[in-house]
């Protein structure tokens, strides 16, 4: 159960290895070790450092396999860790690929990799976790979106397109689950410099994974539906938002 | 048959949606008890704890307010059988007429007598009398499979209930012990004192001289001041030392709320600065010594039911209350507390202090010899959190305990610690409830 203070007792994150994920799991439970994590990730180094880390600050760590890709996959992660022990208090929905954008609108094997595991898998994960929360009656999910999909650009529009339907998805879920007593947070990145961006110039505005960690927690405490990182970025989107398209086109962003 | 519904206690935080529905009567009692989902059951009063106690996530949360009727009072030997939910509001309006008191009333009259055994209260008369529990002398008990024990005081389901967070069963009526008295009144004594150790010094030297004695403290004064409060201590009136005037309608007993609180407050309303000017005024306005002043029943007792839903001050974040007891010999655990509290600035818009006597039998009864401290604080500090946590290492370590009525926040870690006698509960309750029919979130926190 989460407590008055927004101390949580279990956390599942589906994308173990997710490096923002990780900051928010360690932030979540700072001062207070005693919680179950459960990190659903392709089986390998990362996820095992992922969980020694988490093991070394004295949280008890169980390690799932998860191929997003295959739904009984996912199905079974969700449907075990809900099964086995006490309420989950937090779910992470923070797999994702970036993917190569001139690629991926033009190979049809590259576009359908990103929607499958960016929008289709979220989606999947969505729908169960949903479900299991509402017979709890509490929750939290944390679905991490990006500014990419607010706006469409020239540069990442395939993956904003992900995005952008993983985020319309969330926010509805949150309205729809709300009377039972689930509460759904969608968290809109701007460039986070992580192990999926590494290569790319870094643009305004650019964070680190605990900045990131620390604005959902902030977020998560204060009961948000919605947040930014920086939370700056939401103004800056807003006004990006209107621009007209010949002028944001020309915009180095 | 119910409907879901979000629940919070009175402090406002966490809330998780369950199946509420309302009973009246020991067969709609049975059937949910009977026919439950795997999410379990819990009964619910008035839903003045604090925290998660009378919440039950997913699961079927019964209101026993309807459950409210008075079934005998014997006025010869001071007895009244009651229903679970009856307040103890009702209680006082229709016992004092007669010459007769709760033996136990805590801040509030707005609960149940089914909380008031299942969180075994206390109140000002706890270094004398004892905690509402021992003033009970039969409870009869819907247990998981659905008959109804008559418990009496001799048996452990009876001990483990007192105090028991509602998890052995549903409490459906229970016979009290009352106490006699002449007046709806009270004689009462004010002192104001200059720091903690003068309080406590008063405290330990007068307060077997009354019936009554609690202690308000200002937690953000430092330094010198640490711990100056208000010492206000009595006993229940005899009619010839009330004023002539009030001589005839000595039992009279009509307290009106005198306002509801709308939801409209902020949050960080309560801040240092308006509760500082609050304190000051609050410490100046009381007398250095006044002796011997009549107060009415509710004024001394129950100051904040005035105010209806005056939670709603704290804004939507809501607070917590923070409870514990130190024995005897712990002052310094109190002083460390205070100068943790006032150097972080938190703000406590209410702070009390209060002597505790013998303990009871209940397995978790909270009451325990020593110093209690209750403190309410606003939610939304961001170093709140850690504050506290230091605090019941060092509550921990003096050998204190938490009031799980007030709990919204402790670790499962922390309560064998607290509780020595936490198995033989949970033995008794093993045994009475196998399956675990009656659950709760704060069990659920707390790993009871």
């Amino acid at each position: 159960m989460k407590d008055a203070i927004g101390n949580v007792q279990r956390i599942l994150v589906l994308g173990g290895t997710s490096e923002i994920a990780l900051a928010t799991v360690r932030r979540l439970t700072e001062g207070r070790p005693d919680a179950d994590v459960t990190l659903a990730a392709r089986p390998g180094t990362r996820r095992a450092d992922a969980a020694s880390t988490l093991r070394g600050r004295g949280l008890t760590v169980t390690e799932l396999d998860l191929d997003v890709t295959d739904r009984d996959s996912y199905e079974r992660a969700i449907g075990a860790t809900f099964d086995g022990g006490r309420d989950v208090d937090v779910v992470l929905i923070a797999f994702g690929v970036l993917g190569d954008q001139e690629r991926a609108w033009q190979d049809l094997d590259a576009a359908l990799e990103l929607t499958q595991v960016n929008y289709t898998a979220a989606v999947g994960c969505g729908v169960l976790v949903a479900a299991r929360m509402r017979v709890q009656g509490h929750g939290t999910i944390v679905a991490f979106s990006s500014v990419a999909g607010e706006l469409p650009r020239r540069s990442n529009f395939v993956y904003g397109s992900t995005k952008a339907g993983m985020d319309a998805f969330f926010s509805g879920l949150g309205e729809a689950v709300a009377p039972d007593g689930v509460e759904v947070i969608v968290v809109r990145p701007g460039f986070v410099r992580t192990r999926m961006t590494a290569g790319l110039r870094p643009a305004p505005l650019s964070q680190t994974a605990d900045q990131v960690a620390a604005v959902v927690v902030d977020g998560l405490r204060a009961g948000r539906d919605r947040v930014w990182a920086p939370s700056t970025m939401r103004w800056v989107m807003s006004a990006l938002r209107h621009l007209p398209r010949v002028v944001l086109r020309r915009l180095p962003i | 048959m119910g409907s879901r519904r979000a629940l919070t206690g009175w402090g406002g935080t966490s809330p998780t949606v369950a199946t509420v529905v309302p009973v009246a009567d020991d067969d709609a009692v049975g059937r949910f008890v009977v026919g439950t989902s795997e999410r379990g059951v819990l009964a619910r009063g008035l839903g003045r704890s604090y925290g998660d106690a009378a919440q039950n996530a997913g699961g079927v949360v019964l209101d026993l307010t309807s459950l409210d009727r008075v079934l005998r009072i014997d006025v010869e030997d001071a007895v009244v059988e009651v229903e679970a939910g009856a307040s103890l509001d009702r209680l006082m309006r229709l016992l004092l007429p007669l010459g007769l008191f709760v033996p136990v009333t805590p801040g509030t009259r707005y609960v149940t007598v089914g909380g008031a055994i299942a969180a075994d209260i206390h109140g000002k008369n706890h270094h004398v009398d004892g905690s509402f529990g021992q003033h009970v002398t039969s409870i009869d008990l819907m247990v998981a499979d659905g008959s109804i024990r008559r418990l009496a005081p001799h048996e452990p389901l009876f001990w483990a209930t007192v105090g028991g967070m509602g998890l052995t069963g549903v409490i459906l009526r229970a016979t009290l012990r009352l106490t006699r008295v002449e007046s709806a009144f009270c004689v009462v004594d004010t002192e104001r004192c200059d720091d903690l150790d003068d309080l406590l010094a008063r405290m330990t030297e007068g307060d077997d001289r009354y019936t009554y004695s609690v202690a308000w403290i200002d937690c953000l004064a430092r330094g010198s001041s640490l711990g100056r409060s208000v010492l206000t201590r009595g006993w229940s009136a005899r009619r010839d030392q009330l004023p002539a005037r009030l001589q005839p309608r000595a039992t009279e007993f009509r307290p009106r709320q005198l306002a509801v609180a709308p939801p409209v407050f902020p949050s960080g309303l309560l801040n240092r600065a308006t509760v500082t000017a609050f304190n000051e005024v609050w410490f100046r306005k009381a007398p250095r010594v006044r002796r011997g002043e009549v107060q009415g029943i509710a004024t001394f007792f129950h100051p904040l039911d005035g105010v209806g839903r005056w939670n709603r001050v704290y804004g939507p974040r809501g607070f917590l209350q923070y409870q514990f007891v130190v024995p005897f010999g712990a002052e310094d655990t109190l002083r460390r507390s205070l100068e943790m509290l006032s150097a972080s600035g938190l703000a406590s818009f209410l702070a009390v202090l209060k002597r505790f006597g013998a303990a009871g039998d209940g397995h978790l009864s909270f009451p325990s010899p020593g110093w209690t401290l209750a403190l309410d604080l606003p939610l939304g500090a961001a170093d709140l959190g850690g504050l506290l946590d230091r605090l019941d290492a060092e509550v921990l370590a003096a050998g204190g305990r938490f009031y799980l009525a007030k709990d919204s926040r402790l670790p499962a870690s922390a309560m064998a610690q607290m509780y020595p006698r936490l198995d033989e509960w949970r033995a008794v309750r093993a045994e009475v409830d196998p399956r675990g029919v009656f659950t709760s979130d704060l069990a659920r926190r707390l790993d009871l």
